[in-house]
């Protein structure tokens, strides 16, 4: 998958994780925490999705990079290159 | 014999809010059993295929965001439609009121089969991998998940847990609401049951395997108490919350009062898992009498439990005759011919249903009583057209559940 494919990606879980949120204004430096409303359990929830979704696997220690869509988008990159699109 | 109980404050109700598979609130839910309108429909459910419910439309994004329900259970929306309606209802001065004085009592049948039964499902396409199961599972299942709902959405911090009591859980919500303000545990409590049932296909396979689950052509027609052609329950899901207050405490801010709680009682039967027994239910019904300090010819309306099946329906007519012998002038009534056994709420929901009689003094019908069956003839029982009173002013409800759980409550017009 592309940079701009695995964004889409992103955006589709972030849509059924937080329906109520207006997702065209995300912005991609800025952490998903001071933009939308997500918990912990939320970010699980990201997780978990990229799992059912892509079969990627995340340790545990990599959860800090799922911070912005920036620095998810960069961290997914080269673990998805070789993964179809939904 | 139990100490009786010592100079007690009394207890009102002063808000409800429900849901019912026929009505959204209780003015609508009161027209609909008045017009004899069923809420009981076709339904399917995983593995086990069509059958029969009563279902609920209730506008479940009204109190909650779409997020809060994807995270929570329908249990727990069911309980905060409830409680944000019974709040409203009740006139209570709700943004100045001291959230830790509110305590959430919530009777249900079960919690936890829905939510089980949905990640199973998701976890077999997964091939049983359990690195696929939702982190969410524990929260959504604890037992105590429908109260706890409500304290997240409306903010309250007094106590919380839910009672199990099988098919008398809304009747032991109201009960633990009351004992609760009595003791002076809260100032408010939201109390009464809830159920999301219809979810689980466990519990129609298991009223199946058991040959007690109703089926007709004609879904309005298949909750039929009492009838001879009865062939069982129609599952419901289903709400019902009670504000209750102390007396003096709805009386200093000039509530809108319903009715008080005089009296009630709970009992077990100690005879089966699931055939009741007469006796037991008749000593509980006389127990909450003496409690109220009423004789049975003061009851105005008895809200039976029956829901249809061939042996509860029997016992329950014999436990009822044992008590009123047919010579006065109190009627019967029942609920679940139109909504189907809802469970969890049903005490409450029944209960509720009834309230507005002391208004409008009219008792609403059990319906699809066609023919009743010979060992269901009960003196006073309303069959299929709503009876005129001369007055209202007491109503007794019936619960009875699975392990010979018995539950009454009553409740006096103010």
């Amino acid at each position: 998958m592309t940079g701009a494919e695995i964004r889409e990606a992103v955006v589709d879980i972030l849509s059924d994780i937080a329906p109520d949120e207006d997702l065209t204004k995300l912005k991609e430096e800025i952490p998903f925490r001071d933009q939308l409303e997500l918990d912990s359990m939320d970010f699980l929830d990201i997780v978990m999705e990229l799992r059912k979704r892509y079969r990627i696997q995340i340790p545990e220690e990599d959860y800090p990079e799922l911070v912005s869509m920036q620095s998810t988008v960069k961290y997914l990159e080269p673990r998805m290159r070789d993964i179809q699109p939904r | 014999m139990s100490a009786e109980p010592r100079n007690r404050d009394r207890v009102v109700i002063t808000g409800v809010g429900l849901t019912a598979p026929n009505g959204n609130n209780l003015a609508e839910f009161r027209r609909n059993l008045l017009a004899g309108r069923s809420g009981v429909t076709e339904y399917e459910v995983r593995y086990f295929g069509p059958t029969l419910a009563g279902i609920c439309r209730f506008d479940h994004l009204r109190y909650q965001r779409r997020k809060e329900v994807r995270r929570g259970t329908r249990a727990g929306s069911i309980a905060i439609y409830c409680a944000h309606e019974a709040v409203a209802d009740s006139g209570l001065d709700w943004e100045n009121l001291d959230k830790s004085t509110v305590g959430v009592y919530v009777g249900v049948t079960e919690h936890g089969n829905v939510e089980t039964e949905n990640e199973i499902y998701s976890l077999k396409g997964y091939d049983y991998d359990t690195q696929y199961w939702s982190h969410h599972h524990n929260a959504r299942t604890v037992a105590n998940n429908p109260a706890g709902e409500i304290t997240l959405n409306l903010g309250t911090t007094g106590p919380h847990y839910t009672l199990g009591a099988a098919c008398a859980a809304g009747n032991a919500g109201l009960v633990q609401g009351v004992q609760m303000l009595q003791l002076g545990e809260c100032d408010v409590a939201l109390c009464g049951g809830v159920s999301e049932s219809i979810h689980t296909f466990g519990i129609f396979a298991s009223f199946h395997s058991q040959g007690a689950l109703a089926r007709h052509e004609d879904p309005t027609k298949a909750s039929r108490p009492f009838d001879a052609d009865r062939t069982g329950i129609v599952v419901a899901e289903g709400g019902c919350l009670f504000v209750l207050e102390r007396l003096s405490h709805a009386r200093a801010r000039d509530a809108r009062i319903y009715g008080e709680v005089v009296g009630y009682a709970m009992n077990s039967d100690a005879h089966d898992f699931v055939v009741p027994h007469a006796e037991r239910q008749a000593e509980c019904v006389c127990k909450a009498l003496r409690r109220a300090r009423l004789n049975p010819e003061d009851v105005d309306i008895v809200s039976t439990h029956a829901t249809g099946t061939s042996t509860g329906d029997v016992q329950e007519t014999l436990a009822l005759r044992s008590v009123w012998d047919g010579s006065g002038h109190t009627l019967f009534n029942n609920t679940k011919s139109y909504i189907g056994h809802a469970m969890g709420a049903a005490g409450a929901l029944e209960m509720a249903g009834n309230l507005p009689a002391f208004t409008d003094r009219v008792c609403h019908p059990t319906i699809n009583l066609d023919r009743t069956d010979p060992e269901c003839e009960l003196p006073g029982l309303v069959a299929n057209e709503p009876r005129p009173a001369d007055k209202v002013d007491v109503i007794l409800n019936n619960s009875f559940g699975m392990l010979g759980i018995n539950s009454v409550v009553i409740v006096r017009r103010i």
